[in-house]
C-alpha cells in the first residue's frame, strides 16, 4: 500500500480530479470525479498499477450521491494496492467504461450494471449478467426489498394465471 | 517413485500406433456446387447449462466453423442465489456460513477472506495458534479442491478411475474437517478473532497419517496421467495463453502461474502467518493445458509441506482472541461470570458492532485471488459484502484461450480453467 504521504503525492499528480483521499487501516483510497475515471486509471497504470483486480459497486443509501463504483488496482512488482472510488447519483448513474483498456472489467462492469443499475458508456456488451435478462430492478440496491422476490414455479404459475382469468 | 518420462516418439512406435497411422482419411467434404464452401458456414451450438463437462450450470454459446471454435460466450447466473444481498441482512458472525456457500469447494477460503476483512475493520489481533490452525485447514481445503478438480477434469478427458482415487483421498480430508469442526463441508470453523474450537486430540496423528499418504498418492496420479497418451495429447500444447493477456483479463492463480508468472499472494503479501513457512511456487513454461494440470498437481505437494510445517510448529496458546466484544466467552465461564453471560447474550442476540469503513481483503484461493470487500456503517450488520471471486473473473479467459482450437480442446480447457459455478454466480 502507498503510505499516507504516497497517497497524497499521487493525489497531487492527479490534480483536480481527486475529490478526497482516505487512508484507512493501511489502505489507500482515492475518491475521484466520475468524469475522470479513464485518465485516472491510465495515470495510475503509468505509476505501475498495471493490474485491475476488481470492479464492484456499493450503495451508500441514505448518503448522497448514493451509488459507488470501486476499482481495486494492484502493482505486482511492488506488491502495492490502491483503491479508486467514484460516486454517482441514482437519477443518472453513468460513467465511462474502462473495458477497452482493462478487458477484465467487462464482466465486472456488467455485474455492477446488473446489481446497481450503473450504466457504463462505451461498454461493448452491457447486459445483465447474473439476473435474467427480463428482470426489473437492481437487487443489490439497499432499497430493494430482501425476500421481495416472488418464487414462481411452473406449476404454481399456471394456477396463478388461471385464478386471475 | 521417480517422475515418469513421456513416451518416446517415432522410432519406437507401438503396433497400435503404427496401425493407427496407417489409416488414411479422405477429405471430409468436397466444396459445394455454386462456390460456397462448407467451412464458410458458422454453426452456433448451445452447450450446457446441464452438461457434465461444464462443471456446474455453465452455459456456453459456441460459434463453430466445422470443428473449430470461433467464439465462446459464457452465459451465467443459473445458480445466482443473492448471497451478497443475504449477507447484508445478517449480523457479522452469521454471515460466515452464508459466504462459505459461494465457492463450494473452497469454503475455508471464502470464510477466510470475509473474516480477514472484518478483522481488519475491527483491528482484532488473531492469536498465533489460530493463525496456524487456519493455515492447516486452508491448505487441506486447497488439496481437497484440487483433488475434485483433478478427478472431474480427468473424467472429462476419459480417465474414469482417477476420479475415484481423488475422491478417496478427499474423503480423508473431509474426515479431518469433521473431526475439527463437526461438519464435512461448510464447516463454519473460522470465526472472527480465531477458530471456533481447538483441534481435538487424535486430530494430529490422523493428519500426520494423511500427510504421509498424500504425496505417495499424488505420485500415483502423476504416474497414471503422465503416462496416459490420450491425456497427454489432449493437454500438451492445447489452448495456451500468454501471461500478459492473462493479466489484462485479470486472471490469477494456477492459470497465471502455468504461464510462467509466479504471482502468489501467499508469498507476495503473506497473511495468516504464511511468511513462517517454507514452500515453493510451481510455475509452468508455456501456459498450455498441460502446464495448468502440472502446476495444480505440484501445488498438492507444496500444500502438504506447508501443513506439516504448521503442524510441527503449532504454537501453544489460545485458539481465539480473548476480546470478549467479538468472540464468545468459553462455555464454563457462563455459569460463574455475570460479565461473560452479558457478553454472550449481546453477541448472540445483536452481534458485535464494527467501526465504519471499507476494506478489501485478498487471499490466494485454489483458483486465484479471492477477495472480500466489506463496507461497515457502524452497525452490527455489514452494509455491503462483495466477493471478488476468481472463477468469475477467470471465466473471461475462456474465449481467448479456445478461439481457433478444436471443440474437443475446449472441453479440456474448461476443465483446466476449474470454474466453480457457485463462486461465479454467488
Amino acid at each position: 500500500m502507498p503510505d499516507a504521504t504516497g497517497l497524497e503525492l499521487i493525489a497531487h499528480d492527479l490534480g483536480e480530479a481527486v475529490i478526497e483521499t482516505v487512508y484507512f487501516r493501511e489502505r489507500a483510497t482515492l475518491e475521484i470525479d466520475p468524469a475522470a475515471i479513464r485518465p485516472t486509471l491510465q495515470h495510475l497504470r503509468e505509476q505501475g498499477y498495471t493490474f485491475l483486480a476488481s470492479v464492484h459497486g456499493v450503495d451508500y443509501y441514505p448518503e448522497e450521491p448514493r451509488l459507488g463504483v470501486i476499482y481495486e488496482l494492484l502493482d505486482m512488482s511492488r506488491v502495492d494496492r490502491i483503491t479508486v472510488k467514484l460516486r454517482l447519483p441514482t437519477d443518472s448513474p453513468k460513467v465511462d467504461s474502462v473495458t477497452n483498456e482493462w478487458p477484465t472489467a467487462n464482466h465486472q462492469e456488467r455485474e455492477v450494471y446488473d446489481m446497481f443499475g450503473v450504466s457504463f458508456d462505451d461498454h461493448p456488451d452491457l447486459r445483465r449478467i447474473l439476473m435474467p435478462e427480463d428482470y426489473e430492478g437492481h437487487p443489490q440496491r439497499r432499497d430493494f426489498p430482501i425476500g421481495g422476490e416472488p418464487v414462481i414455479f411452473t406449476y404454481d404459475e399456471a394456477k396463478w394465471l388461471e385464478s386471475r382469468e | 517413485m521417480s517422475p515418469p518420462t513421456p513416451p518416446a516418439s517415432p522410432p519406437t512406435l507401438s503396433a497400435y500406433r503404427r496401425r493407427e497411422q496407417s489409416i488414411t482419411l479422405s477429405p471430409i467434404e468436397e466444396p459445394l456446387e455454386g462456390g460456397a464452401e462448407t467451412t464458410d458456414e458458422l454453426l452456433t451450438l448451445n452447450f450446457g447449462p446441464h452438461h457434465p463437462a461444464t462443471h456446474g450450470v455453465l452455459r456456453l454459446l459456441v460459434t463453430l466453423e466445422a470443428e473449430i471454435v470461433r467464439d465462446v460466450k459464457p452465459i451465467i447466473g443459473y445458480v445466482h442465489t443473492g448471497i451478497e444481498k443475504t449477507a447484508e441482512d445478517k449480523a457479522y458472525w452469521k454471515v460466515i456460513p452464508v459466504v462459505e456457500r459461494m465457492d463450494y469447494l473452497a469454503y475455508y477460503f471464502n470464510a477466510m477472506a470475509y473474516i480477514g476483512a472484518v478483522e481488519t475493520l475491527l483491528e482484532v489481533e488473531v492469536p498465533k495458534r489460530a493463525q496456524y490452525l487456519r493455515v492447516i485447514h486452508l491448505e487441506l481445503n486447497r488439496i481437497a479442491s484440487h483433488l475434485i478438480w483433478l478427478g472431474t477434469s480427468a473424467l472429462d478427458l476419459g480417465a474414469v478411475s482417477i476420479f475415484l482415487y481423488c475422491l478417496r483421498e478427499r474423503e480423508l480430508i473431509l474426515d479431518l474437517f469433521e473431526m475439527s469442526s463437526g461438519a464435512r463441508m461448510h464447516t463454519r470453523y473460522f470465526q472472527v478473532g480465531g477458530v471456533i474450537e481447538d483441534i481435538p486430540s487424535g486430530f494430529e496423528p490422523k493428519l500426520r497419517e494423511f500427510l504421509k499418504v498424500m504425496p505417495e498418492r499424488a505420485d500415483e496420479y502423476g504416474s497414471i496421467l503422465n503416462s496416459n497418451e490420450i491425456i497427454l495429447q489432449r493437454l500438451r500444447g492445447t489452448c495456451p495463453l500468454d501471461a500478459e493477456t492473462l493479466l489484462s483479463l485479470g486472471v490469477t492463480g494456477p492459470l497465471l502461474r502455468a504461464a510462467g508468472n509466479p504471482w502468489d499472494l501467499r508469498k507476495a503479501a503473506p497473511y495468516s502467518s504464511y511468511e513462517d513457512f517454507d514452500f515453493k511456487i510451481p510455475v509452468g513454461t508455456v501456459g498450455d493445458n498441460y502446464d495448468r494440470f502440472a502446476v495444480r498437481l505440484a501445488e498438492i505437494y507444496e500444500s502438504v509441506k506447508i501443513i506439516s510445517q504448521a503442524l510441527d510448529g503449532l504454537p501453544e496458546g489460545p485458539h481465539i482472541t480473548g476480546d470478549r466484544k467479538v468472540a464468545l466467552p468459553p462455555r464454563h465461564e457462563l455459569a460463574t461470570s455475570m460479565e461473560a453471560l452479558i457478553h454472550h447474550f449481546k453477541l448472540v442476540t445483536e452481534g458485535f458492532r464494527v467501526p465504519p469503513g471499507e476494506v478489501y481483503y485478498p487471499i490466494e484461493s485454489p483458483r486465484g485471488e479471492l477477495a472480500c470487500f466489506v463496507r461497515s456503517d457502524g452497525s452490527s450488520k455489514p452494509a455491503r459484502v462483495h466477493m471478488r471471486d476468481p472463477s468469475f473473473v477467470n471465466l473471461q479467459a475462456l474465449a481467448p484461450m479456445t478461439r481457433g482450437s478444436y471443440i474437443a480442446d475446449m472441453i479440456a480447457t474448461t476443465a483446466m480453467l476449474d470454474p466453480i459455478l457457485g463462486g461465479i454466480d454467488r
